[in-house]
């Protein structure tokens, strides 16, 4: 499973007395994007923040790029990027601020964090609220810059949880082309959306997922 | 710029990453954030400084206008008000991280586990520190007190005492951030364990004010330090499971 960039068996989690994945079992290659359908409380959500390691499984064994998830987290955490619905954005900190704290935790010096936090805005199109705090963004303007923030991180593998949710029409263009590029870039992408004509078009392999479980796709 | 360019522009995923920094590195890098938030909400500064006055103020008029009584506690008065503001100001600190999952997004960065505990916890001492600072002339004053050590000791007994709590007060807040009734929890976690804190500043403050004849300063101030060595130590132990674990 070298070239995985991710396989899991028999991943289970439980909240409470609902299992929210059940017996989950599937891997993917490096490289390949893959489609996660279902509906709302299928468990998307919930296999994405286990790929990333934001939560652990109840059960079952899970490895990401080629490290197991319960030996070694930070490992995994330094190539994987996650597009939550939270923004992990700091409200009453700016738009380069937020992008610079990140920029300085994965290990670049000030004036790299400064440059990059830059261009990141400049390609998520907020160049000119570089110095405008978060709290007075519209909930488009946040998703624009989570995906900066995610970029920001260059991951090897990508998890977009609703790219396209809270975006105008251009920006939903703009997502998709975003999207394309980290594809074109080989970056692994995991892509979960309810939007699933846009979702096909983006990748190669689907997984659709019914109360925690694989099942075959209709559409 | 066309897709094409943009693809050609952008890193590829295989370029080396820079090296993450290490704890101390890290620890400053959060530290900063901390203080740049509480910068850009001074509101919230302000409130912390107006409660522990008005707290300081409050212990003085339920006591009555007997000046022997208020100088005799005034030490108390004065941790009492630092205590209580404590609350504030650590819950505040974690309500930010809260507010977009803001903490999550740290783990995930990654940022070290131990270096957003020092963060939380060194940003909290200064915070406390200071309202120590303007608290204390004020007391002198409002309590009619007499400085008979040095001020310099006083400073630092605030210091370690505001270590104390800022170091028990963050692992606290941390367990208590995701609870519905925080800031309910948060004192009945905090405040049992502050006990010997409490007692320690309160008698080495006292010995600044009304003098050390016993010679039992150090013996309080080593009480303090060995508090210090214990919360600061489980927290760093003990504060990256917990934020794993929320």
């Amino acid at each position: 499973m070298a070239d995985a960039a991710f396989h899991i068996v028999d991943v289970s989690k439980r909240y409470g007395p609902r299992w929210a994945l059940a017996r989950l079992t599937f891997s993917l290659e490096r490289g390949k994007s893959l489609l996660l359908t279902g509906h709302n409380g299928s468990g998307k959500t919930t296999l994405l923040k286990i790929l990333a390691t934001a939560m652990s499984p109840t059960l079952g064994k899970l490895t990401v790029l080629g490290h197991d998830c319960h030996e070694g987290r930070e490992p995994i955490r330094e190539k994987v990027g996650l597009l939550s619905h939270a923004s992990f954005l700091y409200e009453d900190l700016t738009a380069a601020q937020n992008l610079v704290v990140l920029a300085r935790l994965i290990g670049m010096t000030d004036g790299e964090a400064d440059a990059t936090a830059d261009a990141m805005l400049t390609r998520v199109g907020l160049a000119k609220r570089r110095d405008h705090p978060v709290r007075q963004f519209s909930a488009g303007m946040r998703k624009r810059l989570a995906v900066g923030r995610l970029l920001l991180k260059r991951p090897e593998l990508a998890l977009l949880d609703e790219p396209f949710g809270e975006l105008d029409p251009q920006g939903i263009g703009e997502m998709e082309k975003l999207i394309a590029e980290l594809a074109a870039q080989g970056t692994t992408l995991v892509l979960a959306t309810h939007l699933v004509d846009q979702g096909k078009a983006l990748t190669t392999e689907r997984l659709h997922l019914e109360e925690g479980r694989r099942v075959e796709a209709r559409a | 710029m066309t897709p094409a360019e943009t693809v050609a522009q952008a890193p590829a995923v295989t370029t080396a990453r820079p090296v993450r920094p290490g704890l101390f590195a890290c620890t400053v890098i959060l530290l900063r954030k901390d203080l740049l938030l509480e910068w850009r909400t001074r509101a919230r500064l302000n409130a912390l400084v107006f409660f522990g006055i008005c707290t300081l103020l409050m212990f003085s008029f339920a006591l009555g206008a007997n000046a022997m009584a208020l100088r005799e506690h005034a030490s108390g008065y004065f941790w009492l008000a630092i205590l209580f503001a404590s609350v504030l100001s650590l819950s505040e600190s974690f309500r930010v991280e809260q507010e977009n999952h803001s903490l999550d997004g740290l783990r995930l960065a990654p940022a070290n586990g131990r270096a957003i505990f020092l963060a939380k916890a060194i940003g909290n001492t200064v915070l406390l520190w200071g309202l120590g600072a303007v608290l204390a002339p004020l007391s002198i004053a409002v309590f009619d007190l007499r400085v008979v050590m040095s001020l310099f000791t006083l400073a630092f007994i605030m210091l370690v005492g505001s270590m104390a709590i800022s170091a028990a007060g963050t692992f606290y807040a941390s367990i208590a951030s995701n609870a519905r009734a925080r800031d309910v929890l948060l004192p009945i976690l905090l405040f049992p364990v502050l006990v010997p804190v409490l007692i320690a500043a309160v008698k080495a403050t006292t010995m600044v004010f009304e003098g050390d004849p016993m010679n039992q300063m150090e013996s309080w101030l080593t009480l303090l330090g060995s508090l210090n060595v214990i919360y600061w130590g489980l927290g760093l132990v003990l504060f990256p499971r917990i934020i794993e674990d929320l």
